[in-house]
């Protein structure tokens, strides 16, 4: 068993972990955050793709435990005080998810894109989500979803949050 | 205020934007156990041992089952609830599909213990030290090789692995004499490979056993939660079905793999009451691989026939239809009645026959996978237009221009009855073709590919025209072609004394978006904020029953269900609004969500109606208070959505790289209620589609080892392999519904497959190559123009 220590969605975390506990199984299993999904155990579809100091990684990747002292940022954790953050707005706005399970992967990775472009090309998005899968909607809305939140983000009306 | 045809952003959208959606694997439960099956790593094995004691002894076991405790519990196998008979009257076969194998593996995946723990990780554990001795065998994977004499032989009493021969439309005789007479035949044979359904959320079940109650509640990732209920208390355990709760939470996706009633619901229901405690299985994606019942796999030879003016005279086809090594719930009637009786597409084909084989191999089990069967019909008869123009220097649009049934409404001109047992339900065929060449610029396009050949690169065009059979389906129909049960749909509109509507459907969203299109449908017809409506689905103690979703039916009959009960509660609503306005009945008129007397202003609004039934002190002599109605909706038809799919694909000359340029479908469901949605269906069926063209295929090995099993190794569509989808709509309305609707869940994924093949053929077409096998990758490509 090992002691970690982080902060996830702005909340200071200290639990005691078996060593090979996956940050995804932890923050599933332990801290109850289900919002973040395991859709293979490959680590290529992505579902489970969560900020880790503000930089997408999929949490299957990596051990609870080499996550010790960094900020997490969950789905969980986008919206603030109840408003929606600008990619879960516009996936609501242009249908980009259906079943869902692969949506807080989509939009956490969508987030750390448009931390560093906030007006990126249709090229560039969908080569941003080479990593993460999705079944229901051939990608046509996500990508929309995702125009949608830069456009937004670009006009001021709300700052990256990543 | 209207909501049906309008793009309503979906209210089931905020959970799963925030991470409260509920998924299966979500839930936990006090007590409760993990379970890990192991499975055999051999496609044809004998079990000669099986040592359990190590593992039991390890920290945090709680129980090990074996196929022995299940045969000793006299467990009966998961059933099929499909029969498709020999041809010579002869029963299909149909060996017991057992939750663990005792004595025999029959593919690699085929369940042999379960090991229950703690936790999940020491479930794997232990199953690590369970001891199994196994004798290999020797295996067979494809359904054309399979049926030869001496083969091995999945099942015993299965003589050459075949399950059933079927065979259907106008006698070969017939047949063969309108092919001879023909002044050209194409011909085609081919396989439409295997393909996996890779939902993103891995299935899982949650077995509960209460002994205060004797109840059992199974929490399950299922598009079909009643049929789960009743195939396994009435088929498997035995279990009296009203002590069984069966939940399909928030569901990750299915396209058709969660139809199934699976062994894992089975064992896990079963093993809680051993326990005492509940039991959850998860399965990773690995063992979805394995586990989920993968589609298609037909091995076809095709002929059709021509004049010399290019009308078709006959169509023959030969199937080999690989049903994996047991009968998955629907599996005998996908390459059957949902196959053989789409091969008259849109055609005028006087003269069809269509013989199909269904075979046992040492493979996955082999169910409905989007489309199911009339992806494999389309491809087959697409594939031959596309290559009949070819062969006849005939422009592949024009062709099917030539051939294509005239238009019909279904009201005024008659539904087309086919050569293949079907009887269309309206359709404008040529509309959705013009309409999608003019989208495309066909004429434009073809000058730049010819400028493109001079410049050496290959640029193609592909075209598809499909017809479905959906809206399934008329119970009796069904019955009478061997369904082993009924397909209609149940919906209870329950008006709260509020006014507040409750609506209790048999249908199930996975993604759909039930709870927004059903929503509009409801707050529509009754005049009420779309707020006032909630769609409850997916758990057998609120809802009647249902037969689930798939062959896009939720609308089509679930959506009917709902209308009729609306019809209902309208009625009696009508009532009682006569009685509060001193009125007869017949001199309301019901709008904007009230009864008013007509030509007054006279008027009561459907919230007090509501109350008055709940309380009814001055209120109709002899009428029943409450306003709760059921119907259970039987559709008189199947519904027959269509459409044109055109694909542009650009092919690397050094690399054998197939780029999707464009993709442009025009698709008709008839009447849409919300287009957001439909649009949104139809780009997932596409990226579906164009996944088995280029991408993906199940590969198994001589050894019946599946050698793609993984997301390393089986290539997915991801968003960079697509293009922004060109789509547009035709709206020819059902006849014979309520609603009008078609259906729109599978169109894109049974159009778009051939489009990109034959827009790959036409590309490579200064080649000389006529044939390629899917799906088109880079390799394969670069071989075939470099051979």
């Amino acid at each position: 068993m090992a002691k970690v220590e982080l902060i996830v969605n702005g909340q200071s975390v200290e639990k005691e972990v078996e060593d090979r506990t996956l940050l995804a199984q932890f923050l599933r299993d332990t801290l109850q955050l289900t919002g973040t999904h395991v859709g293979c155990d490959t680590s290529s579809c992505g579902a489970c793709t969560i900020l880790v100091d503000g930089k997408a990684v999929k949490s299957c990747t990596i051990l609870a435990v080499q996550a010790d002292g960094s900020h997490i940022k969950t789905i969980e954790g986008m919206a603030t005080n109840g408003a929606l953050h600008p990619l879960q707005e516009g996936f609501k706005e242009e249908h980009g998810l259906q079943c869902g399970f692969c949506t807080p992967g989509m939009i956490m990775t969508a987030a750390d894109l448009l931390s560093h472009n906030n007006d990126p090309s249709e090229q560039e998005i969908r080569e941003a989500l080479e990593g993460n899968f999705c079944r229901c909607t051939g990608y046509h809305n996500i990508v929309r979803s995702i125009q949608h939140a830069a456009k937004k983000i670009r006009s001021g009306e709300a700052a990256v949050s990543a | 205020m209207t909501f049906i045809g309008k793009s309503v952003k979906r209210v089931e959208d905020q959970r799963f934007l925030t991470g409260k959606g509920r998924y299966t694997d979500d839930i936990v439960l006090p007590g409760m156990t993990y379970a890990y099956i192991l499975r055999s790593p051999y496609a044809h094995a004998k079990i000669l041992s099986i040592n359990t004691s190590k593992a039991e002894a390890m920290d945090g076991v709680v129980k090990i089952f074996t196929g022995k405790d299940i045969a000793a519990a006299g467990i009966n196998g998961v059933p099929c609830g499909w029969q498709v008979n020999f041809k010579n009257g002869d029963t299909m076969k149909e060996p017991p599909h057992p939750l663990l194998v005792a004595d025999k593996a029959r593919y690699a995946g085929d369940g042999v213990a379960m090991i229950i723990a703690e936790s999940k990780e020491a479930a794997r554990d232990a199953a690590d030290m369970v001891d199994v001795e196994y004798e290999e065998l020797d295996a067979v994977t494809n359904a054309a090789d399979a049926v030869a004499d001496g083969k091995p032989l999945v099942h015993d009493d299965a003589p050459n692995n075949m399950c059933f021969d079927w065979e259907l439309g106008n006698p070969i005789d017939e047949v063969n004499a309108a092919m001879s007479a023909a002044d050209h035949i194409t011909s085609l044979e081919f396989t439409n490979q295997r393909v996996i359904p890779n939902a993103m959320e891995p299935r899982a079940a949650i077995g509960q056993y209460e002994d205060h109650s004797g109840k059992y509640t199974l929490h399950t990732t299922s598009q079909n939660p009643h049929l789960t209920r009743l195939l396994m208390c009435a088929f498997v355990l035995g279990v009296p079905e009203h002590k069984v709760r069966v939940v399909a939470p928030d569901v990750g996706g299915g396209f058709g793999s969660k139809i199934f009633h699976y062994a894992e619901e089975a064992l896990v229901i079963w093993a809680s009451k051993q326990l005492n405690r509940p039991v959850k299985w998860t399965s990773d994606r690995s063992e979805a691989f394995l586990t989920d019942a993968h589609g298609r796999d037909h091995i076809s030879k095709a002929e059709m026939g021509f004049d010399k003016d290019g009308n078709i005279l006959a169509l023959r086809v030969k199937t080999h239809a690989n049903l994996g090594a047991y009968l998955s719930t629907f599996a005998p009637c996908v390459p059957t009645w949902l196959h053989g009786t789409l091969l008259q597409g849109l055609y005028t084909t006087p003269k069809i026959n269509v013989d199909v084989t269904g075979v046992f191999t040492h493979t996955t089990p082999v169910d409905a996978y989007r489309g199911a069967g009339r992806p494999e019909a389309t491809y087959l008869l697409e594939r031959l237009l596309d290559k009949a123009a070819l062969e006849m220097k005939r422009d592949p649009a024009e062709l099917r221009l030539q051939n294509f049934i005239p238009a019909f409404d279904g009201v005024k001109e008659e539904g087309y009855m086919t050569q293949v047992a079907l009887q269309y339900d309206s359709g404008n065929y040529h509309g959705v073709l013009e309409r999608a060449l003019e989208m495309v610029g066909y004429e434009d396009f073809r000058k730049e590919q010819a400028a493109a050949r001079d410049e050496g690169r290959l640029l193609g065009i592909g075209f598809s025209t499909y017809i479905e059979a959906c809206g399934i389906a008329p119970s009796a129909v069904v019955g009478a072609l061997g369904a082993r049960a009924g397909l209609y749909e149940s919906a209870q509109v329950r008006v709260q004394p509020t006014g507040k509507v409750s609506v209790y459907s048999g249908s199930h969203s996975h993604g759909q978006g039930h709870e927004t299109t059903f929503a509009q449908v409801v707050a529509d017809k009754l005049g009420i904020p779309l707020e006032d409506v909630e769609i409850v689905h997916g758990d057998s103690e609120a809802v009647a029953f249902g037969m689930g979703t798939y062959g896009s039916r939720s609308l089509a009959v679930g959506g009917s269900a709902i209308v009729r009960s609306i019809e209902k509660v309208l009625e009696k609503g009508a009532q009682i609004a006569a009685h509060k306005l001193e009125a007869n009945p017949e001199d309301l008129e019901y709008a904007g969500g009230k009864w008013t007397v007509k030509g007054t202003d006279k008027s009561v609004a459907f919230g007090d109606v509501a109350l008055t039934a709940y309380v009814p002190h001055d209120y109709p002599q002899g009428l029943e208070p409450g306003m709760d109605f059921s119907s259970f909706y039987d559709p008189a038809n199947f519904t027959y959505p269509f459409g044109a799919h055109i694909a542009i694909v650009e092919v690397d000359k050094d690399t054998g790289k197939v780029s999707l340029k464009r993709f442009i479908a025009v698709d008709d469901v008839g009447n849409v209620i919300n287009p957001m949605i439909v649009d949104g269906q139809i780009h997932g069926g596409l990226a579906q589609g164009i996944g088995q063209a280029l991408f993906e295929g199940a590969i198994y090995d001589e050894y019946g080892q599946l050698t793609n099993g993984s997301y390393m190794d089986y290539t997915m569509p991801r968003a960079d392999d697509l293009p922004s989808f060109e789509v547009d709509r035709q709206v020819t309305p059902c006849p014979h519904n309520p609603l009008g609707v078609k259906g729109a869940g599978e169109a894109g994924c049974i159009g778009s497959t051939p489009a990109v093949v034959n827009a790959v053929m036409d590309a490579l077409a200064p080649f000389g190559i006529k044939d390629l096998e899917m799906p088109m990758t880079p390799e394969r490509v670069w071989r075939t123009m470099n051979s």
